[in-house]
């Protein structure tokens, strides 16, 4: 399965903003992927939300992939957006997954109680697209 | 011998420093009258002089000490030669701090002994007492020599007693840092031991648990768990607990947090092996585990795994009963 096929960024025209995440879009699974390279404040975490739900209807995508391995803190602002996220994707047609949770980040996250539930999470990209490929993967 | 000894007690009457050096070339009395104009402190002269007849005394000491030793019946652990060869080093050094006034040889020394002779079992006692055993070895010569001069035995002593406690302090704490050392080492080893993270099938893992868990080792257990997790890339875990003995509601809440961070990293987690009176106390103390999914034994709990992972195990017909 490969994921290399369109890589857009979300509005261009600001670099700081193109660099923290990107999206791109899985034609076997028809899943958009989007990566989030930086520490994201409030405000970027809801832009993010938008553009990315927005994306899902531009290239009708089944299935949305958020990979959070380059981060270090998942607060509760973060579980919450998150969350947030997989239930407008649900309205929208799209299962989320959300892949590459740190050891700590997800120890960090268990003791202070902020869970993902009910957001699926798998441990990398490909079991998150083995996971929307899976049986049972309608939203 | 004795013609130098005569001049160390004059020496001591007229303190002066660099006693030792001038007992070196003790043919020159002038000189030495002539530095008498700068008086340090009585001890830091009289500590060159016990030094020399330290030096002096060696062999007699030090085979006294030896069989004192012996007679004690410390240091069993050591053959005869043994115990001489570390008593002549342990002896050098002991001389040695009296002379310079610094102690960091001999920890060095210690430590480096305490590692060769903490594996044959020598206890803190032992080295403590043979410690102790010098300095009372190295008192009574000095008794000994001063009996005459009960005034001058005082200053001796007063010079003496600080240094040797200084020693006997020195070696016995380098010795039980060692020991605590290697205890640390051991334990460490021990609690690395006592949570294997196995693989049994392909991205299924099975981590028992046996023993008491404590909260230190809890949360060893389950930093070890989330990244065997990612580096065995696993799907299912089954935790046993069979050999837990009892849990209490902080270890509780910690399995609940285990399971939940495994989730985030995409593990499903099964509990096997809750003993009756575990699962009677996790009710008792309301402990939410409707989250967690539990089988009764750990049989169960794999071939539950397996069912969640697509397994299927046949028994084929040729297999040796």
């Amino acid at each position: 399965m490969t994921i290399t096929t369109t890589t857009t960024t979300t509005r261009p025209g600001r670099r700081s903003r193109r660099r923290s995440r990107c999206a791109c879009r899985s034609c076997a699974t028809a899943a958009t992927f989007a990566s989030v390279h930086t520490a994201l404040d409030d405000g970027q975490l809801l832009r993010f939300r938008h553009e990315l739900v927005d994306q899902i209807g531009r290239y009708r995508a089944r299935g949305v992939i958020v990979d959070v391995a380059a981060l270090d803190v998942i607060d509760s602002f973060a579980c919450h957006t998150l969350r947030n996220l997989a239930q407008v994707a649900r309205l929208r047609g799209a299962q989320t997954v959300v892949v590459g949770v740190q050891p700590d980040v997800a120890l960090t996250m268990a003791r202070l109680g902020t869970s993902l539930h009910p957001v699926a999470t798998a441990l990398d990209l490909e079991e998150g697209l083995a996971l929307l490929d899976g049986p049972g993967s309608a939203p | 011998m004795k013609h130098t000894l005569g001049g160390i007690e004059e020496d001591v009457d007229v303190p002066e420093a660099q006693v030792t050096e001038e007992l070196e070339r003790s043919t020159d009395q002038t000189e030495r009258s002539a530095e008498q104009t700068e008086l340090p402190p009585e001890q830091t002269e009289l500590l060159p002089e016990l030094v020399a007849h330290l030096q002096n005394n060696r062999s007699e000491l030090r085979q006294e000490w030896t069989t004192r030793i012996t007679d004690a019946h410390l240091l069993s652990a050591m053959t005869p030669h043994e115990v001489f060869t570390e008593v002549t080093s342990v002896y050098d050094n002991y001389v040695a701090v009296l002379e310079t006034g610094s102690v960091e040889e001999l920890r060095d020394y210690a430590r480096d002994l305490s590692e060769r002779i903490i594996p044959r079992g020598v206890e803190t006692h032992e080295v403590v007492g043979i410690v102790l055993l010098l300095r009372d070895v190295l008192a009574r010569s000095l008794f000994e020599k001063y009996h005459d001069e009960f005034d001058l035995l005082e200053r001796v002593l007063d010079a003496y007693e600080p240094a040797a406690n200084r020693i006997a302090n020195t070696v016995a704490v380098s010795f039980v840092e060692q020991r605590e050392r290697v205890i640390r080492e051991q334990a460490d080893a021990l609690r690395e031991l006592s949570t294997p993270v196995l693989q049994v099938r392909e991205r299924l893992l099975i981590l028992p648990i046996i023993g008491v868990l404590d909260n230190a080792r809890a949360h060893q257990l389950t930093d070890q768990l989330l990244r065997a997790i990612r580096r065995h890339r696993a799907l299912v875990v089954v935790i046993d607990i069979t050999g837990v003995a009892d849990v209490d509601e902080p270890v509780a809440n910690h399995l609940v947090q285990t399971v939940d961070a495994s989730r985030l990293m995409g593990a499903n987690v099964i509990i096997t092996g809750l003993s009756s009176e575990i699962a009677q106390t996790l009710v008792t103390i309301g402990v939410d585990l409707s989250k967690i999914s539990t089988v009764g034994d750990l049989q169960g709990g794999i071939e539950e795994a397996e069912r969640l992972l697509g397994f299927t195990v046949v028994r084929t017909d040729h297999a040796r009963r």
